[in-house]
């Protein structure tokens, strides 16, 4: 027996030993407690992040724009007796500039949590070659900063990312419709304030920008470019804000809206739906989780209870010898940790296990895995932390039932 | 009954001592009605009476496991009665050795891991000291061949030695054995009691026994015959 185990521990373990199928049993139902936790828990977090990955590959955690022109009703003459019926129709919004973002880009910058932000001159126009034509969305941007906001070179499907005068990156989808390969020239029109402008740009990359919709019509072009065709000289519509930490977003935007009088809007406001499914995935894996954990501790303090019951004579003797009912609870209390720590280490392998059988065998249509899943070391030592205090928590009531048997009951037994 | 010299007290002594259990209720029962003895440092006791006489609830009150219900109970010395549970493991711990009359090992342990299990629960530790004397203990009682089987390997008497030797493991000053013999054959019967006396001699521990065998009461020095809860009879053995 192991010196450093010490009464309580050798009388656990060798009481853990003698009910040898009925400790088995035990653990085994808490290694697949765990394991259906810990394979929850790691395939929710790969959804969401995949998810989420997803949906933010193309957009910016924050974006800062100018205020909406808003029509102010008329003000009429008060009339005694008279009352005055107002209608105000709202305008159409033109493309306005944000007032002096350079310099609001450096204080941005220099936020906490903040790790890029991109100016953008953002228009709708047509994209045209030859007979093909396609409605687009514009881009104006600064390739360096722009894709340290949404990755854009890694999008690359084909060509180099470069966005020189005079040249363009468009969606893949948007290439096939309208007949476009790396090196063509794409001509884009813009209608605003009543004139039409257009420029012929040569494309230098295809980007999959994970979204059909988005590949199907986003054109991105040197910021210049685009200031000059949506006829903003040195403006920007639109500041683009990435972050470290996805979920400080909502703060941050609540934030700068009250700071400044400009139109803030998380990733969050923008993507309300799938926030709200987000968080209703994570509440029920919650609910999911706890229902186990309690069907763990149900299992273990059951179990322990028959223990004891079985025990009692031993129980009797030890205490007759001079154990005192504190041992007797921690030889208890020990059985629990320990069945919830074996559980808990065999769970999380077969949780391992589970999961390369997910990304080995689980393919989507294209024959990939549909999304990456691991179990992050923290997340396992958390979930083995989590049930072996389970089994601590199962073994509460036996064991102050175990310290509590009168020895000369127990004897007799 | 008292004692006469305070520097040297009497290892127990009881005076009128008394036990009911279901206090208060109608199946309320006295066990043991006034019941005063004295029995000092060596002595070789046999406890004798018929069944229901009161003798294992005389002997759990004597080995501290349970509470009396009037009387006085003095252990070395002191009294023990309105000790609180700590108090009374402790005693218990540091003066009594108990032999049962199924031997009631732990059967997860082996022989020599038994006998040293009360040092292990007093030091969460055996020291190689402890472990020489439980070995020697164990050689003693002709089980020098054992120290690593289980009490499911071993023979009835073969367990009991392992319990008596498990009893002495703390070298306290008294005994408590409860029919040790009650479940041996007469041949492993006499053998397990020519033990306990050969222990007696060399170590001079006193053994306070209750049996039902009046061949082997009639083997100790003092027998205290117990009927209804009362003592009827207190005095040297006749083979004495």
């Amino acid at each position: 027996m192991a010196a450093w185990l010490g009464f309580e521990g050798r009388v656990a373990v060798r009481f853990l030993r003698e009910g040898r199928f009925q400790t088995l049993l035990i653990i085994v139902g808490v290694a697949a407690g765990v394991a259906v936790v810990a394979y929850i828990s790691a395939l929710i977090v790969g959804l969401q992040r995949n998810t989420l990955s997803k949906t933010l590959g193309a957009q910016a955690h924050v974006t800062l724009r100018p205020l909406d022109d808003e029509v102010l009703s008329a003000r009429l003459p008060d009339a005694p007796g008279t009352q005055a019926l107002v209608q105000t129709q709202a305008r159409s919004q033109r493309p306005r500039s944000i007032a002096n973002w350079q310099q609001i880009v450096p204080v941005l910058e220099a936020l906490p949590g903040v790790s890029a932000v991109s100016p953008m001159v953002s228009a709708a126009g047509l994209g045209l070659r030859g007979d093909g034509a396609r409605a687009i969305a514009l881009m104006g941007v600064e390739l360096a900063r722009y894709d340290r906001i949404v990755q854009l070179r890694s999008k690359v499907v084909a060509g180099e990312a470069r966005l020189g005068p005079g040249e363009a990156i468009i969606g893949r989808e948007l290439a096939r419709d309208l007949g476009l390969s790396v090196g063509d020239r794409i001509s884009v029109v813009l209608g605003s304030g009543g004139r039409t402008v257009s420029e012929s740009l040569r494309v230098t990359a295809l980007v999959d920008l994970g979204v059909r919709d988005l590949n199907r019509r986003t054109v991105y072009l040197p910021l210049r470019s685009a200031q000059s065709l949506v006829g903003l000289p040195g403006g920007a519509t639109s500041l683009d804000i990435t972050l470290r930490d996805v979920w400080q977003a909502k703060d941050l935007a609540r934030e700068l809206s009250g700071r400044w009088p400009y139109d803030v809007e998380s990733w969050q406001e923008a993507n309300a739906q799938l926030v709200s499914a987000l968080n209703a995935q994570s509440v029920s894996t919650s609910l999911i989780r706890s229902v186990v954990m309690i069907v763990v501790v149900l299992g273990i303090a059951s179990v322990l209870v028959v223990s004891v019951v079985q025990k009692q004579r031993e129980i009797g003797i030890l205490r007759a010898m001079g154990c005192t009912r504190g041992q007797i609870l921690r030889v208890f209390l020990l059985q629990g940790a320990l069945v919830g720590a074996f559980g808990s280490l065999l769970g999380v392998l077969l949780a391992s296990a589970l999961i390369w059988v997910f990304t080995s065998f689980v393919r989507g249509a294209d024959g990939l895995p549909l999304f990456a899943i691991t179990l992050q070391p923290l997340l396992a030592a958390q979930i083995s932390v989590i049930a072996t205090c389970c089994g601590v928590l199962a073994a509460i009531a036996p064991a102050r039932r175990a310290a509590a048997l009168d020895p000369a009951q127990a004897i007799r037994t | 009954m008292t004692s006469a010299d305070p520097m040297n007290p009497p290892l127990i002594e009881l005076r009128n001592v008394s036990k009911r259990y279901n206090i208060g209720q109608p199946t309320e029962a006295e066990v043991l009605h006034g019941v005063s003895l004295q029995v000092e440092p060596g002595e070789f006791v046999a406890l004798i009476g018929p069944s229901g006489s009161g003798k294992s609830t005389l002997l759990n009150i004597l080995g501290l496991l349970e509470p009396l219900s009037g009387g006085s109970y003095r252990l070395q010395g002191e009294e023990v009665s309105g000790l609180d549970d700590a108090h009374l493991t402790l005693k218990r711990h540091r003066a009594l050795g108990f032999v049962f009359q199924f031997h009631h090992l732990l059967p997860a342990f082996t022989a020599l891991e038994n006998v040293t299990l009360p040092a292990l629960m007093r030091e969460g530790r055996v020291s190689p000291a402890q472990d020489r004397h439980a070995r020697a203990l164990l050689a003693d009682m002709g089980l020098g061949e054992a120290f690593q089987k289980k009490p499911g390997e071993l023979s009835g008497g073969m367990q009991q030695r392992v319990a008596i030797a498990r009893a002495l493991m703390m070298q306290p000053p008294l005994v408590l054995a409860d029919e040790p013999t009650g479940n041996l054959d007469m041949h492993t019967s006499d053998e397990v009691f020519t033990l306990l006396r050969a222990i007696h001699a060399a170590r001079r521990t006193s053994f306070l026994i209750v049996t039902h065998d009046p061949r082997l009461a009639a083997r100790c020095d003092r027998v205290i015959e117990l009927v209804d809860g009362r003592i009827r009879q207190d005095g040297q053995s006749p083979a004495t």
